[in-house]
């Protein structure tokens, strides 16, 4: 066998291991703890306690939004950062989290995510889309010159989008407007159940399909005239990656709200400790990202308990300090 | 190899236009290469070496005129046939990343790859392999990107095309920035290729002297056309260069290879010689 096929078997099941332990930890810890030993007993024998009702009803699918969320926002930060290879893009500073807001928030008012529960992601995908649609455009037609002039369009696009967001916001009903707001600050509860699975598969699918596009990646990292001359579909593969980028951007925010930082700091680790072969870092990205949200909505849930901290404040705080020191370093 | 094979035509331009940008482009340009032949391009900036490189692997498309490869259009080639054939070295490829020589090289083998093939075969990384050892990387293969220095990244780029075992090398002034004894070495490189493996090679070149000492044919590009096509002798003559180049030289040989020469004239040395 391959050495290099030995190698990311040896580091996705290592990483695999910890997300199961992290799992294990963040159903046990909470506003009421509960041993590891009396977890497994609960789990088998008490069905009817409450304990398994909290474990199974509202541990469980937190973990499961933060596995779909953390892995679907990294992947789209490994996505966007080869194709524009630039390091220090993902979809929270390039404005597509904004756009995708303003997308929900829009349903939201106009009372579009009542009749279908799937609104409210399709319009997170629209918005998304719009901004990745923008960004390439400007892109293509020369606008974008360097890096720090695509992070300033990212940042002018987040305010303008923001500004809208206030818009709507301001027009308003008060109810609407309290919903909106604690969407936006970012949480992992999600007491829809079907959104929780389709948010699971949609994330799940979207590793799949970016593996299987990740030596493609490896090649349009080189850019587009070396990728060119490699025999690669820059064209075809670029709009479908970043169509998936929006799809899984889109999703994750009209779910979980804006959660900023993940798509950067965790492919950024990922490369440091793994290399930046993306047969790997896809992969790997995605399970170290449930870690890491899993991570900061338990400091988020335990910090002040029995109160909660929205997990966007705490991936927003890490992440934002890690991004300050990346770029202090490049 | 024998008669036929040697004048068999590996790359046929027949005259070519195409537009880069709305101020630049390429006119009417038409030349042969045979197998095992190494071209020369030379020109001053902006004259269109690059663009006609680009045009030939189809990057830039041509907005008139054909190219040949092997007698057929390039433009019936599938992307993925047409890089194992031709494979080129661009000058302004950004080499600033963490990924190690070793896997660079490998993605040379991307032409030969099936469409959900994930891990390399044997076979790239046996090619891969020579690759490295022909152009003496070997040491080097577990070191990133970034950590290498400019005659280092030179090679490896050249490794990469390698990997791609084509059969037309185009390489844009891979010399640049390089000192005397890199320069010889990727120049002696390519020599070597081209006898042992037959290779075509169309080099861009700003050193005339390197490009008469290694080069069959030179083309002159002035303006996006073709000046002046041929042997160095017909080629760097006085009058081409200061016409082109709009520089004074003197025309010498080179007295073990028996090419031309040519020297350098600052006006200023002119008139000095000039008054004495």
């Amino acid at each position: 066998m391959n050495q290099k096929a030995v190698k990311w078997l040896i580091t996705l099941s290592i990483l695999l291991i910890t997300l199961t332990g992290v799992c294990i930890i963040a159903l046990t810890m909470g506003t009421m703890n509960i041993s590891i030993d009396k977890l497994f007993w609960i789990l088998l024998n008490q069905i009817d306690s409450t304990d398994y009702t909290i474990l199974m009803q509202i541990r469980l699918p937190r973990i499961l939004v933060g596995i779909a969320v953390g892995g679907a926002l990294s992947l789209a930060g490994v996505i966007l950062q080869a194709v524009f290879r630039n390091p220090l893009v993902e979809p929270y500073t390039l404005g597509i989290s904004g756009g995708a807001a303003l997308g929900v928030s829009i349903s939201i008012v106009f009372s579009l995510n009542q009749s279908y529960a799937l609104s409210l992601p399709f319009f997170g995908m629209i918005g998304a889309g719009c901004v990745i649609l923008a960004i390439y455009s400007l892109n293509a037609f020369g606008v974008v010159q360097n890096v720090q002039r695509l992070l300033l369009i990212g940042v002018m696009i987040s305010f303008i989008s923001n500004s809208l967001f206030m818009l709507i916001i301001s027009l308003s009903k008060s109810e609407q407007m309290h919903s909106i707001m604690f969407w936006t600050m970012g949480s992992l509860e999600e007491p829809n159940r079907i959104l929780v699975y389709c948010l699971l598969i949609v994330s799940l699918l979207g590793c799949l399909i970016t593996s299987m596009f990740s030596v493609d990646l490896n090649v349009l990292s080189l850019g587009e005239a070396d990728a060119f001359h490699l025999g690669l579909h820059v064209e075809r593969v670029r709009n479908l990656l970043l169509i998936l980028a929006s799809i899984l951007t889109g999703f994750c925010v009209s779910i979980s709200g804006i959660i900023g930082f993940v798509g950067l700091v965790v492919p950024h680790f990922v490369r440091l400790f793994f290399g930046s072969d993306h047969r790997t870092v896809v992969m790997a990205s995605y399970i170290t990202g449930a870690i890491f949200i899993i991570l900061c909505d338990l400091l988020a849930r335990t910090l002040i308990s029995p109160l909660e901290l929205p997990v966007g404040i705490v991936t927003g705080l890490v992440g934002g300090l890690i991004f300050i020191y990346a770029l202090v370093k490049k | 190899m024998n008669n036929t094979e040697q004048n068999q035509i590996v790359l046929s331009v027949n005259q070519l236009s195409c537009r880069q940008s709305s101020q630049f482009q390429l006119r009417d340009i038409s030349f042969d290469i045979p197998k095992g032949c190494c071209v020369g391009i030379i020109g001053p900036n902006g004259s269109g070496k690059t663009t006609l490189l680009k045009a030939i692997t189809g990057f830039i498309p041509a907005k008139s005129g054909q190219i040949l490869y092997c007698n057929h259009s390039i433009e019936l080639y599938n992307k993925q046939a047409l890089s194992k054939e031709i494979a080129i070295v661009l000058q302004s490829t950004e080499l600033d990343q963490s990924m190690h020589v070793e896997d660079y090289i490998l993605l040379g083998r991307n032409p030969y790859r099936k469409r959900w093939q994930f891990w390399e075969s044997e076979q790239d990384i046996q090619i891969a392999e020579t690759a490295m050892k022909i152009t003496q990387i070997e040491p080097l293969r577990y070191r990133q990107l970034n950590a290498l220095s400019g005659g280092e990244k030179q090679l490896v780029r050249i490794a990469r095309a390698m990997a791609q075992e084509p059969n037309l090398f185009l390489l844009d002034e891979p010399t640049n920035h390089l000192d005397i004894s890199h320069q010889l070495q990727i120049l002696t490189l390519l020599n070597r290729l081209k006898h042992k493996k037959h290779m075509s090679i169309m080099i861009v070149l700003h050193d005339l002297n390197l490009a008469s000492e290694f080069c069959d044919q030179l083309i002159l590009m002035q303006n996006g056309k073709i000046f002046k096509m041929g042997g160095a002798k017909d080629v760097l003559t006085y009058q081409n260069i200061e016409t082109v180049y709009h520089t004074l030289v003197i025309e010498g040989e080179n007295p073990i290879s028996k090419k031309p020469y040519v020297f350098l004239v600052s006006e200023d040395n002119l008139k000095k010689s000039k008054i004495q």
